[in-house]
């Protein structure tokens, strides 16, 4: 018998203002503005523009409030907020060469032109808990060092020269895959698979990439460069007849570099991982760089044996908006569903009993 | 590009990067009338940012950046366009009027002097700040002799 059910709309309602408590908390402290998220909470907000798929620190700092600080909830708001708008275009590809540069470092060459910039980084600090933080005390000003402009090109174009690093193709503006239009179809062009990484989960980018450097889809890498800094956004619109900047955002960039044997259709040489990833967020373009690489297995003529090699695998379960869906939708009502299985269940139990008395029967009747 | 399109490209790029409070101010300071109609209100809505594979190669879509757009019309016929990063109607419509401005031949020089000049003096001294405070971190290596001599 199916009974249909309705109830709880005054549980929710009080459920929603006891949440609304909560999330300002102890109302005697002062709440928290965006600014200071947006400001003093940057690389929660850069991961919430990342994998929500939009470039907006205001509604990012909204997003962290609203969730009370729960990144992947705020990423599903940022998410919902962007089908509310109207698409005008696709950008010009990004000069990333063209970067204002804010950190850039090379593991692989010492000596690059334009010189290696530790910038804001959390490297070589010792991890030690700073209890002066817990006041309102002013940093020293940073140091300067006042510099003429120099270009700093990317590390991958500076071994390019003796062709022992492989080179890209250039591709055609007119066929770029859009995930966020078309259903995904396997196997996917490396551009689709560019584009469900740079949103995918770090957490579970970060174990694949991990898994790749235990030995599963093992493939040497070398991060050739990381680079961290303002891009320009132009976009082409029919209104003007130049492409018109729109202004700078933030983005992060890893070009892994990995030795590769050679096969049937390339010579030994370098092969290359690529991360580009909204905001400052390097662990996230070096695991993006990473997939990225090891997903390239079939194209390289590699043997596919590792999780991180399989691109349905990987591109299917990254997304954490389509993940937590998923899994959280368990806590919702499933009690027809389960009132169906326990029928199933007592049915089975009967007739397993049934079987068993049978069987006691007849081996009573053999002794 | 032609240099009119080169100067009003070069205009847009600050315009889109000031601040709203800021060029807005630099905007009432500026005294220029407010006799445009609005061709297109302030509109918010989505851009696909677009990178190239590995920096260089073919493109992929990256993610979506809020952009808003307004387009304005002096009585003298010019019509002035803005797209810009974020979702500040008011600043998208300063914009646009600018670029109107720009293009009306009375006006041009005010909108050069009033807005252009101090809005590029106050971004180049941002990032000629942002690029010595990385220069300052910048790493010299010094190379340590060791062995036998």
């Amino acid at each position: 018998m199916y009974v249909a059910v309705k109830g709880g709309e005054a549980a929710i309602r009080n459920a929603h203002a006891l949440l609304a408590d909560r999330r300002r908390g102890d109302r005697s402290v002062p709440a928290l503005g965006l600014d200071q998220i947006a400001e003093q909470l940057a690389l929660a907000v850069d991961r919430v523009m990342a994998e929500g798929s939009l470039y907006d620190r205001e509604l990012g700092a909204l997003a962290v409030k609203q969730a009370r600080g729960d990144l992947i909830e705020a990423i599903f708001l940022v998410r919902a907020y962007r089908t509310t708008l109207p698409r005008f275009g696709y950008s010009r590809p990004v000069d990333t060469a063209a970067m204002l540069i804010e950190r850039r470092v090379s593991a692989t060459f010492k000596d690059l032109p334009g010189g290696q910039m530790l910038g804001p980084t959390f490297d070589y600090t010792h991890r030690l808990l700073d209890a002066e933080l817990a006041g309102d005390g002013l940093p020293d000003m940073p140091a300067e060092k006042p510099v003429a402009a120099e270009p700093t090109p990317r590390v991958t174009d500076l071994l390019g020269d003796e062709g022992l690093i492989e080179e890209n193709a250039p591709g055609t503006e007119a066929q770029v895959t859009d995930i966020t239009r078309e259903p995904v179809a396997f196997p996917l062009d490396r551009d689709g698979r560019l584009q469900a990484l740079a949103r995918g989960d770090e957490g579970f980018l970060l174990g694949l990439a991990y898994s790749t450097q235990r030995g599963y889809a093992r493939n040497h890498p070398f991060v050739g460069e990381l680079r961290i800094g303002e891009v320009e956004i132009e976009l082409d619109v029919p209104e003007l007849p130049f492409p018109v900047p729109l202004g700078r955002i933030r983005v992060t960039e890893c070009q892994m570099v990995n030795q590769f044997k050679g096969s049937a259709k390339a010579p030994p040489q370098f092969t290359r991982g690529y991360g580009l990833v909204f905001g400052q967020s390097e662990r996230k373009a070096m695991a993006m760089a990473l997939c990225d690489r090891a997903l390239r297995a079939h194209e390289l003529g590699e043997d596919v044996v590792a999780a991180a090699q399989d691109e349905e695998f990987i591109i299917s379960h990254s997304d954490n908006v389509q993940a937590t869906g998923f899994v959280e939708h368990l806590k919702l009502p499933h009690y027809v569903d389960f009132q169906a299985e326990l029928d199933l269940v007592r049915t089975m139990r009967r007739q397993a009993e049934a079987g068993d008395e049978m069987a006691e029967e007849r081996r009573e009747a053999a002794e | 590009m032609t240099g009119d399109q080169a100067e009003r490209a070069d205009i847009m790029r600050l315009t889109s990067r000031a601040s709203g409070d800021a060029l807005a101010a630099l905007w009432r300071a500026a005294g220029l009338p407010d006799e445009a109609t609005d061709l297109r209100r302030p509109e918010a809505g989505l851009v696909t940012v677009r990178g190239r594979v590995g920096g260089d190669g073919g493109p992929f879509n990256l993610g979506e950046t809020t952009v808003t757009r307004a387009a304005v019309k002096l009585p003298g016929g010019e019509v002035g366009h803005a797209y810009i990063l974020g979702r500040d109607a008011a600043k998208a419509r300063i914009c646009a009027l600018i670029d109107a401005f720009w293009q009306h031949a009375a006006s041009r020089e005010q909108v050069r002097r009033a807005v252009v000049a101090p809005l590029r003096e106050r971004l180049e001294a941002e990032d000629i700040r942002t690029r010595a405070q990385v220069a300052a971190t910048r790493v010299d290596f010094f190379t340590m002799v060791r062995g036998e001599d």
